[in-house]
């Protein structure tokens, strides 16, 4: 080996060439091939892969749409529709584009449950979850702003209401907001700031994402059982086993979101927003995307404006201190038979919140939100503290290898043995 | 395994459908007063749906002489006819009948030209302060996405048009105002458009009631608002087939591959 040069397992002359100078094709031998991985992941798991996969559609199709759109106020609503009627398959560039943006969401909120059902924020995954929260943030920061791009009503109005939001904050506030504008109202040069954000911000969750995967990649991932890895009977090699399992779940993803795009491409969008923008009418009901309606509904839920603008922000603020909330050595809800109906009445009343969120802030719906944001926080701040230390979690099995005597028993003599005889 | 495959399925289902909800519950906003809408079926309606051709053109033929004297369809361009089914010599035809403002010329004059197939549809209007002035009030909408634009858009149009009645005794009408069972508060600027039968003369024989036009018109604007929709669901379905046997592929493959891991 010569020194300076990374020393290659590759034979074929030229990767082997480029790999000893630059050892990508080690690099991802290591981390997606031979990747040593927990061998008893659900479906669950897919869900970061469909969520990268996810995010290059967007970044492919949005791309191509940059190249067709106007970000000008007399201009941004037509330029849309140019592309539906007159750009070849632009239509189906923008409704992958829009409908990707839902189809991102329903992944990642899957793919947050699926770790906080499992644990997964928990020890020594504290800051892999925090880049997640990161991550999340920016997500909803560049949907807002792609959404008020097409300047149809609800753009125009969803942007004015959101943004006000800001001058709640005492002595900023009101600075914050003429920042946001780039003027005194919603105009041309907001739509101008968005669509250059909306365009910096997805290369920037994509850096982000890379750190996201590289923390995974020093901790290893968690599992159902929420255990850890104790030896290397506990693991597969990432390839070929979860790049099969995954791709039954790519198909899986691609079929739903062939359905949303092809069949109801509208089903999720408002129709005010083919509405061209009018700052002089106001729609009847101004509401968010589905994805915003919880956080929409927390906001409402609060009779004052700061109020609800913090508990807003804070419903989701709240995520990054989860690892230390969580005061339970037990990771996997499996094996907490008492938490476990806890966290799923939290997913009822996350469901709740945005039930509410997209239904006029009045009598029952008022009740039922302020009901669900208690609880919501409750569960955070209480409920997940105090269960910890109070709850007496099921035996944990002794490895992942030997789940099936719940309990960790030893085994029956011989039981190892076929498989060790195969190996 | 296979199992742990159907509950992922279901809480993809759940996931997709959840959400679909929030917004399908919150459309129902037609406030108070409003009659519920009735569904007529449409012929584009459905994976397989296509656009009535000849009913569509009619439509067009109804906008052009009764709803063109005061709403635009501004993203259309007479070209587009043709998608409808309308030959190149009726569309040159069609897009000749109007004059354009054009220009400046060489000399730097703004001149008028009868109108070509890549014109726009002409608005009746020169702006929109224009349009209202002349409307009571209310600007006719574009209707180049109206049935984009509304819940349940063909369905609340074509309601829309056959649902004009005399006010209920005791109401109290705004001045210049219509009575309509099914627009949002009952009181619509626009008077009834399709007042009798005959009011377009259909050149296929067609006999021209107000239901009969209006269910042309509802065709025609579904199209212009969605002419991308037949090529849409057409590449759908082979999407979705291609995506189900890939699927079965995707998990035989699995299975295979995880045969002989204990799990």
């Amino acid at each position: 080996m010569s020194i300076g040069l990374h020393n290659s397992a590759f034979k074929n002359p030229v990767i082997r060439w480029v790999d000893s100078r630059l050892p990508i094709f080690s690099m991802m031998q290591n981390e997606y091939g031979t990747f040593p991985t927990p061998k008893n992941f659900n479906y669950f798991w897919n869900f970061g892969a469909l969520a990268m996969i996810n995010l290059m559609i967007m970044i492919a199709t949005g791309i191509f749409l940059a190249m067709h759109y106007t970000p000008h106020v007399s201009m941004a609503f037509d330029s849309v529709e140019r592309i539906m009627r007159d750009v070849n398959y632009g239509w189906l560039f923008r409704y992958v584009h829009a409908n990707g943006a839902s189809m991102f969401f329903i992944v990642v909120y899957i793919h947050i449950w699926r770790g906080m059902w499992y644990g997964s924020y928990k020890a020594p995954r504290e800051l892999l979850w925090i880049i997640g929260v990161v991550i999340f943030l920016l997500m909803m920061a560049t949907a807002f702003m792609g959404y008020v791009l097409p300047w149809g009503q609800m753009s125009f109005w969803g942007a004015t209401v959101i943004t006000n939001l800001f001058s709640a904050f005492p002595i900023v506030g009101d600075h914050i907001v003429t920042l946001l504008w780039g003027g005194f109202s919603v105009d041309n040069p907001t739509l101008n700031r968005f669509f250059s954000l909306h365009f910096l911000l997805p290369f920037v969750i994509f850096g982000v994402v890379f750190l996201h995967v590289a923390a995974l990649h020093i901790t290893g991932s968690n599992n159902p059982l929420g255990i850890d890895v104790k030896s290397p009977a506990d693991t597969l090699p990432f390839h070929p086993y979860y790049t099969a399992k995954d791709s039954v779940g790519m198909v899986v993803y691609f079929i739903v979101f062939a359905c949303l795009v092809f069949f109801a491409p509208n089903y999720l969008g408002d129709p005010a927003n083919y509405i061209p923008a009018n700052p002089m009418v106001t729609p009847t009901h101004i509401v968010p995307e589905w994805y915003f309606l919880p956080y929409y509904a927390i906001l409402r839920a609060v009779p004052d404006k700061l109020g609800g603008v913090v508990l807003m922000f804070g419903s989701i603020l709240v995520w990054f201190i989860l690892p230390w909330l969580d005061t339970s050595p037990v990771r996997s809800m499996r094996f907490r038979p008492i938490a476990k109906w806890f966290l799923l009445l939290w997913g009822i009343s996350f469901g709740v919140l945005m039930y509410c969120g997209g239904k006029p802030p009045e009598g029952i719906y008022v009740v039922l939100s302020r009901v669900a944001t208690l609880y919501y926080f409750a569960w955070f701040l209480v409920i997940l503290p105090v269960l910890g230390r109070l709850e007496r979690p099921l035996p944990l099995p002794e490895s992942i290898a030997k789940p099936v005597l719940r309990g960790g028993g030893p085994l029956p003599a011989g039981a190892m043995a076929k498989p060790m005889e195969k190996a | 395994m296979f199992r742990s495959a159907l509950r992922a399925l279901t809480v993809f289902g759940v996931m997709a459908a959840a959400p679909a909800l929030a917004p399908a519950l919150a459309a129902g906003d037609h406030s108070q007063g409003t009659a519920a809408l009735p569904h007529a079926h449409f012929h584009f309606e459905g994976i397989f749906g296509t656009f009535d051709r000849a009913s569509a053109q009619r439509g067009f033929q109804v906008y052009k002489e009764v709803c063109s004297a005061c709403h635009s369809m501004r993203l259309l361009s007479y070209r587009n006819l043709l998608e409808l089914g309308l030959s190149e010599a009726e569309v040159r035809a069609i897009a000749a009948t109007v004059t354009v403002n054009d220009g400046p010329n060489d000399e730097g004059q703004m001149f008028e030209r009868p109108g070509r197939m890549s014109d726009r549809f002409r608005s009746p209007f020169a702006n929109e302060a224009a349009s209202r002035a002349a409307n009571n009030g209310a600007a006719p909408p574009d209707l180049s996405v109206i049935t984009k634009a509304r819940e349940e858009g063909p369905h609340y149009l074509l309601a829309l048009l056959t649902g004009y009645a005399e006010p209920p005794a005791g109401m109290a009408m705004g001045d210049g105002m219509n009575y309509n069972r099914y627009f949002p508060g009952n009181q619509i600027a626009m008077s009834a458009p399709l007042r009798e039968e005959g009011q377009v003369e259909y050149a296929d024989g067609t006999k021209a009631t107000v239901e009969q036009m209006a269910m042309d018109v509802t065709n025609f604007l579904q199209w212009a608002a969605e002419p991308e929709s037949e090529a849409r669901k057409r590449m759908g379905v082979k999407w979705v087939l291609f995506l189900t046997i890939l699927g079965g592929l995707a998990y035989a493959t699995k299975r295979k591959i995880w045969a002989n891991v204990p799990h």
